[in-house]
């Protein structure tokens, strides 16, 4: 594959890249569910499972639905901004949490 | 000096293909940066919200698994399809790309009308958005989302009427990519909604 072909399928995807991202996605979607639906499992086992999965499945998505790439001079742009905000969100939603959880526990307990 | 305005235009002519089109879907993907923001903030209000249920319901009554599960699976299919379509629309296909994009369209709506018949059958049942701030949250999370996958089938459906009237010239096909981040966008957004709404609320 030459570099160009690289590239173009960096930033457009190609039928295969569709069907290994969609599959994984299955996967990673079917497996969170039973664990829940099961019912198997301890709850840090349940929690934590599906927090990972979540997560690789997100990365699944940007990869190979979204394209994001360090490669192409527009898919670093995309992928540093992405990054960007995927710290904001993390301070956002989790500091909430802290200062709000931990509040609740200064006042009740 | 004269050396360095060569390299300049050099590389201006070199990318002027996609110039303005990868303008316009960075532009596009900024905004969607700064809506992830905003589901942050809804996230983060349903965390801090969750456990106060004013005695009534909690997620583990309402939510059903199975439901959702059929849910992601609509939504997860629209995904590919319409990836399908944009490879299509690269390849000037336009019979082909109307075909995808309608195949994406009715699984959206399916979604969407899913949605919709599970958030009516918790109003009936007395546990409309006002009966606690878990379900106000709740509401207001999973009703975002699905405000933003209607606003997308109505994107959809003009970008079909447009492809249909115009074919694939260079500016359709930058929309339809606008369009493919925006559906893409939020499926991810479901993955969150789903582990953190409705998996760890049935835990």
């Amino acid at each position: 594959m030459s570099h160009n072909e690289i590239q173009h399928d960096a930033s457009h995807g190609s039928v295969k890249t569709y069907l290994i991202g969609f599959l994984l996605s299955v996967i990673l979607t079917a497996i969170p569910f039973y664990v829940v639906i099961s019912g198997d499992f301890s709850k840090a086992t349940t929690l934590w499972s599906i927090v990972i999965l979540a997560i690789v499945q997100i990365w699944v998505h940007l990869k190979y639905f979204l394209h994001l790439n360090f490669i192409t001079e527009s898919g670093r742009a995309n992928s540093f901004s992405f990054l960007f905000s995927a710290l904001i969100i993390i301070m956002v939603v989790g500091l909430s949490v802290w200062i709000i959880y931990a509040s609740n526990a200064m006042m009740m307990y | 000096m004269s050396t360095v305005s060569a390299q300049i235009d050099t590389k201006v002519v070199s990318h002027e293909h996609h110039d303005a089109s990868g303008d316009t879907i960075f532009g596009f993907w900024l905004y969607l940066m700064t809506d992830c923001l905003l589901f942050a903030s809804f996230f983060a209000t349903y965390a801090v919200l969750f456990m106060n249920t004013a005695g009534g319901v909690s997620g583990k009554d309402i939510f059903e698994l199975d439901f959702v599960a059929v849910e992601t699976a609509a939504l997860l299919i629209s995904s590919i399809t319409f990836g399908f379509a944009m490879i299509a629309a690269q390849g000037q296909k336009k019979g082909w790309t109307l075909n995808w994009l309608l195949i994406t369209f009715c699984l959206g709506a399916s979604f969407i009308a899913m949605e919709l018949y599970e958030f009516t059958h918790l109003i009936e049942h007395g546990n409309g958005p006002q009966g606690s701030a878990f379900l106000s949250s709740f509401f207001a999370l999973v009703g975002l989302h699905g405000l933003h996958v209607t606003a997308g089938l109505i994107w959809m459906t003009v970008m079909m009427i447009e492809v249909a009237r115009r074919g694939l010239g260079n500016a359709t096909v930058t929309r339809l990519s606008c369009l493919s981040l925006f559906w893409h966008f939020l499926d991810i957004v479901w993955i969150c909604v789903f582990t953190v709404v409705y998996l760890m609320g049935a835990m």
